[in-house]
């Protein structure tokens, strides 16, 4: 049987941590890289006697989590205890919610090949994140960490509504814009900060319950969800093929050989004995609190990239490489602001110039010393024929490296564009006496020679001439 | 006359009027606990220079006319349970063996804002956990009455200590009864108030939604003082209510009982009553009628399911709690050989006793997927039912009035060996704490065998004031909380 026969289901559980100052249950930094266990004290070493209380902000970041995603937030959320024994969990419990989260039933909307697809969130809740253990590899003593202890998560949990390793990445990818849009998450995957398991069961095409799933973890890259994906899909059909039954269980992804392998089975499944946290309230939040997290909400990545399609007249996909970061997204929204002129000039020269400029520094766009505003003189130097486009791009460089003003620059390196028409005449004079028999060629029928002419003309003025201007004193020595 | 036969309320005006001083107060208890506690085991720790030096300091403010307070210069003792900055602190168990808190709970805090005098850490069942005292890892406290019987647990020591004038208060917890039944015990007199109304920072969680700290004293206008001194709301804690402190204190002065209607439930006077006690109680009840109250009938018909809801929830939680004593930050760590798991067992099955042993496994299979609905949901079902019946009772009546316990002290090892029967001794007690009500016990006459009874008042939620009016009011009437044991 081919594969084709197969239909395959996949549900992401993402774990996002929220860009809180402190933790979710105390007052220690969040900051990453600290010395180990520098960030702790006793409520997030649990010390005895040490009780939570809830960071605020972090509920905050939760529901513009829940309403960027078109969740219903609860009024009334719960949190519990999920018990179960290792070192990097202090309490031997991780406090988060369960029977009763604080959103639910949203939904993302990312592009296929078939079109736009709804991907459904069934659920997001606020928890605390666990310690790092670090073993190692010759044997000598595991070492904890506890600074990440109790940095403040949400988890999404993704309906089982992909069908193959490509739409999961895309979901992954568009999850990780909306939560960076919000403010809320670096959507650093290497780092830890973004992370993903999978759900990955696959069907015959036609059947309308599912099948036995598996539970992928440690796939922190794009390309390792789909590789991790593709892997499982591919041993799932070979097994229900050859008559077996694939298990119900956990398995991690082993990025250096490709490969899936089991971590542990239903069987050895933990139970976790999930009840209601004591030491701390029912979560409850006000409407209209609701309402003013709503209301203070950026705008989206789908929704600014429409925007910049339908108001700014830009292609979509022009749209898409400007709205990929917020930061991009502003800084043109910002020199459209500035320039005043046609915003599709603006963004070709922010895609093709200014993010080629930036392309390689981590920082992004911010790495600019150009401002938009500055971006915004240039273009009106070109505008106004006083600069040319090579002489434009040389600018920009330099602005760039120094954030000098423009017109400046422009004027130190002696770039200005020559209008003056007795210069440009004298130049095109000397061009077409020193040519004569081109000349000849020309006025026989020979037009594409003009170019000839422009160049020598250019060279005569240093690259600086106003071409329409050559072209027109060009055409009237030459009888045109 | 010895400054250790004081109440908290003289010993305080006292050392306002200068006719005593802290240091010689303190030293009093000093030399008394050095007397006695070999006989008695109430004090695990005792912090003799820590304690002078307060006590100097003390003196130093009231000589200078900066008195913190009617506590300012009052020795007290803290069960081992209250985390205490810089000084052991072991909740009766091997496995906090060599822990010392970097920080003081928040009642430990409070008290030395008001300037008392923290003479030690108490005795006490292994993390709160028992009715007797004898699950202590340390030996058992015994009652200062009868050396031979129990000063009742889980907070033992505290109640021992303040029968045998060792301390002018002490702080206990109680969870099921375990400031309340050790009172009834001891003679002393001790209130469990509303659940939240004190902060739950740096006590040693036995069971999250019922433990609740109080104080144990001579009188209830002591307890007053010293409760006064540590409720209100916390910022540590989620669950601490912002309720106004009212002054109990001064409520428990000339006050009376007349036109209060006092509500007695009939579920508490039955089979299992130990003769004596019901005749104390009865007693008392009618010396309450002559003095102007109103005695109601009223039915509290889940109580006889409170035993079972209790050892359902409080395991359940405590399974939680004590998951974090797993010998990897703090406490004992059991790592002679074997990899992770075998530390955990070893760490957990050397560093703990018994009991806490059983209550971590009942607790762990209540909670198991599969036995969750059944065992503690169903518990919290019924725990609403009995808080239901409470409300009912209260819209009859101001407070109700109960034996605190079934029986008097019992022997030491009579009942160490029967969980179920040991149980028993926190029938009355255990619903006050399931429905986060204000519970007191006091004093109300004593057996032919010369052991305390006592009478328990329980009100309605931040209703402590009643509870101090109807105790101050009683025990202005009689003398069964004067009487000091003979030790020894």
């Amino acid at each position: 049987m081919a594969r084709a026969d197969w239909e395959v289901i996949v549900g992401l559980e993402v774990h996002a941590q929220l860009l809180t100052d402190t933790k979710i249950f105390c007052g220690c930094s969040t900051r990453f890289g600290a010395p180990p266990n520098s960030q702790t004290c006793p409520v997030c070493l649990a010390m005895p006697g040490s009780l939570p209380v809830l960071n605020e902000r972090a509920v905050e970041f939760a529901i513009r989590a829940g309403l960027g995603t078109g969740c219903t937030i609860r009024g009334r959320s719960v949190f519990a205890r999920k018990n179960y024994y290792y070192p990097d969990l202090p309490k031997g419990y991780q406090i988060t919610q369960y029977d009763l989260p604080l959103c639910e039933d949203g939904h993302l909307i990312i592009d296929t090949p078939g079109g736009e697809k709804r991907v459904g969130i069934t659920r997001i809740h606020l928890e605390e994140d666990a310690g790092k253990n670090t073993h190692d590899p010759a044997g000598g003593p595991s070492r904890v960490d506890l600074n990440r202890a109790g940095v403040p998560l949400i988890e999404i949990v993704g309906a089982p509504d992909l069908r193959s390793s490509e739409e999961a990445a895309e979901y992954l990818k568009a999850l990780r814009d909306v939560v960076v849009y919000l403010g809320i998450n670096d959507g650093n995957l290497e780092e830890g900060s973004f992370r993903c398991d999978a759900n990955v069961s696959v069907r015959k095409v036609g059947e309308t319950t599912l099948r036995n799933r598996v539970e992928l973890k440690n796939i922190n890259s794009f390309r390792y969800v789909r590789q991790a994906i593709d892997y499982e899909v591919g041993r799932q059909i070979g097994i229900w093929e050859d008559g077996g039954t694939v298990v119900t269980e956990t398995r991690l992804f082993d990025p250096q050989q490709g490969v899936t392998r089991s971590m542990r089975t239903k069987e050895e499944a933990r139970d976790y004995r999930y009840f209601p946290e004591p030491d701390l309230l029912p979560l409850v939040v006000s409407e209209s609190w609701i309402e003013k997290i709503r209301a203070e909400l950026p705008e989206l990545p789908r929704a600014k990239a429409a925007r910049f399609v339908s108001c700014y007249g830009l292609s979509s996909y022009d749209a898409g490489v400007l709205v990929a970061e917020r930061a991009v997204a502003d800084w043109f929204e910002a020199a459209v602001a500035a320039y005043g002129g046609s915003a599709k000039t603006v963004a070709n020269w922010v895609i093709n110039e200014v993010l080629r400029l930036v392309k390689d520094s981590r920082e992004g766009i911010a790495a600019s010393k150009a401002s938009p505003a500055a971006l915004a003189s240039l273009l009106r130097l070109l505008d106004e024929r006083r600069i040319n486009a090579a002489a434009a791009k040389a600018i920009l460089e330099e602005v760039h490296g120094t954030g000098a003003d423009p017109a400046r620059v422009m004027k130190s390196r002696g770039l200005e564009q020559v209008s003056d028409l007795g210069a440009i005449a004298a130049a095109v004079d000397r061009v077409l006496d020193a040519n004569p028999d081109q000349v000849e060629r020309y006025k026989a029928g020979k037009k594409n020679l003009l170019g000839f002419f422009m160049g020598q003309a250019m060279r005569e003025l240093k690259g600086q001439g106003d071409p329409k201007a050559v072209t027109e004193a060009l055409k009237a020595r030459l009888g045109d | 006359m010895n400054p250790t036969d004081l109440t908290l309320a003289e010993l305080s005006a006292r050392l306002e009027s200068r006719d005593l001083s802290s240091t010689e107060v303190t030293r009093a208890c000093l030399d008394r606990i050095r007397a006695t506690d070999s006989a008695l085991g109430a004090f695990l720790f005792v912090d003799e220079e820590g304690a002078m030096a307060q006590a100097r300091a003390a003196d130093e403010r009231r000589a200078a006319g900066r008195s913190l307070g009617p506590l300012d210069g009052v020795p007290l003792a803290l069960k081992d349970l209250f985390c205490t900055e810089g000084i052991p602190t072991t909740c009766g168990s091997r496995i906090l063996e060599g822990f010392v808190p970097p920080y003081d709970s928040t009642h430990v805090r409070r008290l030395k804002e008001a300037g008392a005098v923290l003479l030690g850490k108490l005795n006490m069942d292994e993390f709160a956990m028992g009715s007797s005292n004898e699950t202590s890892a340390f030996g058992p406290c015994r009652n200062p009455w009868d050396t031979a019987r129990t000063p009742g647990g889980s907070s033992g020591g505290s109640a021992a200590a303040v029968a045998a004038r060792q301390c002018f208060a002490a702080l206990g917890t109680d969870t099921g009864g375990s400031i309340r039944q050790p009172a009834s015990f001891s003679g002393v007199s001790g209130i469990k108030p509303t659940y939240g109304r004190c902060s739950r920072f740096g006590v040693v969680a036995f069971a999250s939604s019922l433990d609740q700290v109080g104080p144990l004293g001579r009188t209830a206008e002591d307890c007053a003082l010293v409760l006064q001194a540590i409720a209100g709301k916390d910022p540590m804690d989620s669950t601490s209510l912002d309720a106004e402190v009212p002054d109990w204190a001064a409520g428990t002065r000339g006050a009376d009982v007349k036109g209060m209607r006092l509500g007695v439930p009939k579920e508490y006077f039955v089979e299992g009553l130990d003769p004596e006690v019901e005749r104390a109680v009865r007693e008392a009840l009618r010396l309450l009628e002559e003095m102007g109250a109103t005695l109601v009938p009223v039915s509290l018909p889940h109580t006889e399911y409170g035993i079972a809801t209790y050892y359902v929830v409080a395991p359940a939680e405590c399974s939680s709690n004590l998951a974090r004593f797993d010998g990897v930050r703090y406490g004992m760590s059991s790592r002679e050989e074997g990899a992770l798991r075998e530390m955990y067992f070893r760490t957990r099955a050397e560093g703990f006793g018994p009991e806490v042993k059983r209550r971590i496994m009942v607790g762990t299979y209540a909670l198991s997927s599969g036995y969750y609905d059944a065992f503690y949901l169903r518990a919290q079902k019924v725990r609403t039912l009995i808080k239901r019946d409470f409300d009912e009772a209260f819209r009859q009546v101001d407070a109700i009035v109960t034996p605190t316990t079934p029986g008097v002290a019992f022997e030491l090892g009579e009942r160490s060996e029967d969980p179920l029967r040991m149980y028993l001794a926190d029938t009355y007690t255990l619903a006050c704490n399931l429905a986060g009500l204000p519970g007191m016990s006091v004093p109300c006459g004593f057996s032919t065998g010369g052991l305390p009874i006592g009478l328990q008042i329980l009100g309605k939620p931040l209703d402590e004031a009643t509870l101090f009016r109807v105790g101050g009011a009683y025990q202005a009437a009689t003398d069964w909380h004067t009487r000091a044991p003979r030790i020894g």
